[in-house]
């Protein structure tokens, strides 16, 4: 009996080795293959499209797409939307939580409840372009920053981690004498680095890969960002890089071309994922769990 | 919670003795640091509802929007009226209901697996291979996508090729289109959401196995018994969650999937408003069918929350 029950934990165990490797393997075979049609010449993509190292190694794709000007202000804009809006982001979600958490402003229940309903009910699609418009933001690179600067998702995120902070420590900086912005400041925000390092994660993925607002919003292609160019190339207008290019005379495959977008596209996120993992597991399990 | 929140209350100067004035100059740096963030849910969540007015009446761009005419529930009677609000409305659940049948439970199994593996190394490479999907842009997966079902290259249709069949334009075929866009929703988000499930596996007492292993309590049986029963309340409240969120698909999967041949069993309500309102410019009328799917999204959640509450989770809040 027992050497059985033994034996069906062994060949448990070995299903569930295998079984996570080929998880494993389904999600990251089309990046690796995308990876390597990026760096391979067309021809040799022809040939063998599912490879997964690169054949005979081109890099006229990438040469390609980074002298072209429209994925060179694409890229700008799209930085300069991830880096201004992920510290206005992180800085507003602060601001906004610290006076909330442990109730230290009074109506903080109906505060909460003002921002909390947005979860629930909003506007829709239509009267929020309606206000983006009025405000005069339509076809700038603040439209696509100021309204999507605070989610109440990380706002709740970050107010549950202040929660958990011992009164103590602000109890004895008050002592002292300090402020609320100092406090703020000097103390909770370096004692929140987990947090405030998963939230940060958070906007600035959103910021990159933001879409929808992008196509609402932007028309004039000097506001572009990266993916509202990749759709672009993704979809019909595989020509689009010649189209805007017009001092292109050599043949571009768009196939190559394709993929070396996906991957300037993907590349920072994913270069930037490993060292920002071990704050986002913490953050989000401090969040999404009850404490 | 609340109890403690309760007790830390009296800590910040908000006794009875104290006036409300008296406590609003005492701490007059905290209500200036919430100012912004209350602009900001004013400006862009509160002003955008009173936009909602539109859908009850005759929008004209040039006189604006508080001096169009009032046209009561026209919009929505039209709605009623129209087959397509229907075949949007099928969609966004089907699409939903799908989603949820065939993907909620994969994280719960996969977090189970992951718990069972020894190897930390192997748990934690699995684990980063896994969450990194949900970090990509849906237009990357999109393309991904394209690529992977293509009739020419894609690895599917070369595999169909081989073995001596026609091959298919997934994209464009009515009958795969909900399967594809489930699938990738599959690959996009199974392993991300395994970390809520890992959070609450994590806080299982490792005793409970110990003991279950000296009665002789097999792997299956340690699974069975002790984990599920330990997550079950975190498992109730996401799915009801995800039940309270059925009719939201997210514009961006389907926008980017989708095409005309498939608008008739792909069209959710998010690519429909879009579509009227911003392609078209049929504000008053996008608007009207925005306000409907907001309405019964907005009466689901609240159900949903109600009942997260009573599993003794907090939803949401």
């Amino acid at each position: 009996m027992k050497i059985r029950k033994r034996a069906i934990d062994i060949g448990f165990e070995i299903i569930n080795y295998m079984f996570l490797t080929i998880l494993g393997a389904i999600c990251l075979y089309p990046l690796i293959n995308v990876f390597a049609i990026s760096f391979s010449s067309y021809p040799a993509y022809v040939r063998q499209p599912l490879m997964i190292f690169p054949r005979e190694i081109d890099i006229t794709a990438y040469v390609r797409i980074f002298t072209n000007p429209l994925l060179l202000s694409s890229y700008k804009n799209t930085l300069i939307v991830t880096l201004v809006g992920t510290a206005i982001s992180v800085l507003l979600t602060v601001m906004t939580a610290y006076p909330l958490a442990k109730s230290k402003v009074k109506g903080s229940r109906g505060i909460m409840l003002y921002i909390v309903f947005t979860m629930f009910f909003n506007g829709g699609i239509i009267p929020t372009y309606m206000v983006v418009k009025s405000l005069n933001l339509l076809d700038t690179l603040w439209a696509l920053i100021l309204p999507t600067a605070m989610s109440t998702y990380n706002f709740i995120i970050v107010r549950n981690f202040l929660e958990s902070i011992p009164d103590s420590i602000e109890e004895s900086a008050k002592i002292d004498g300090a402020g609320h912005i100092c406090i703020l400041f000097k103390l909770i925000i370096p004692l929140s680095k987990p947090v405030l390092a998963t939230v940060s994660l958070f906007y600035a993925v959103a910021n990159w890969n933001r879409f929808f607002e992008t196509y609402m919003y932007i028309t004039q292609r000097s506001n572009w960002t990266l993916t509202l160019l990749l759709r672009e190339i993704v979809s019909d207008n595989a020509d689009i890089m010649n189209v805007t290019d017009p001092t292109a005379t050599e043949t571009v495959f768009p196939k190559t071309m394709q993929c070396a977008t996906i991957v300037a596209t993907t590349l920072p996120i994913l270069f930037s994922y490993p060292f920002l993992q071990k704050y986002f597991i913490k953050g989000i399990m401090l969040g999404a769990v009850k404490g | 919670m609340s109890n403690v929140i309760g007790n830390k209350v009296k800590n910040y100067g908000l006794k009875k003795e104290k006036g409300f004035l008296e406590h609003i100059m005492l701490n007059k740096s905290l209500y200036v640091l919430l100012i912004p963030g209350l602009l900001y849910y004013l400006i862009f969540y509160y002003s955008p509802m009173y936009g909602i007015t539109m859908a009850f009446k005759d929008f004209d761009m040039f006189s604006g929007l508080f001096s169009s005419e009032w046209v009561g529930l026209m919009h929505f009677k039209k709605l009623f009226h129209s087959d397509t609000f229907f075949t949007v409305f099928r969609n966004s659940i089907l699409i939903s209901f799908y989603k949820l049948f065939f993907n909620f439970p994969v994280p719960i199994i996969l977090a189970i697996l992951l718990n069972e593996v020894r190897n930390v190394h192997f748990k934690k490479s699995i684990q980063t291979i896994v969450y990194l999907p949900y970090f990509l842009s849906w237009v990357v997966i999109a393309g991904l996508v394209v690529n992977f079902l293509s009739p020419s290259t894609g690895v599917v249709n070369t595999l169909l090729k081989s073995m001596g069949n026609e091959p298919i334009n997934f994209l464009a075929n009515k009958s795969y289109f909900r399967s594809i866009i489930v699938m990738s929703d599959l690959w996009r988000a199974m392993g991300w959401n395994t970390v809520v499930y890992l959070a609450a596996l994590s806080g299982i007492d490792p005793s409970l196995y110990e003991s279950a292993k000296i009665d002789g309590a097999g792997r299956f049986q340690q699974i069975t018994k002790i984990t599920l029963p330990s997550i079950k309340s975190t498992i109730i409240v996401l799915l009801l969650l995800k039940v309270g969120n059925i009719m939201n698909n997210g514009f961006e999967q389907i926008f980017m999937l989708y095409n005309p041949m498939v608008y008739e069993v792909g069209d959710v309500f998010e690519t429909y408003v879009y579509r009227l309102g911003l392609v078209e410019a049929r504000y008053d009328f996008s608007t009207a069918v925005g306000l409907f799917k907001s309405i019964i999204a907005f009466i689901m959640l609240v159900i949903a929350n109600t009942l997260a509450r009573k599993f003794g989770e907090r939803g949401i809040f």
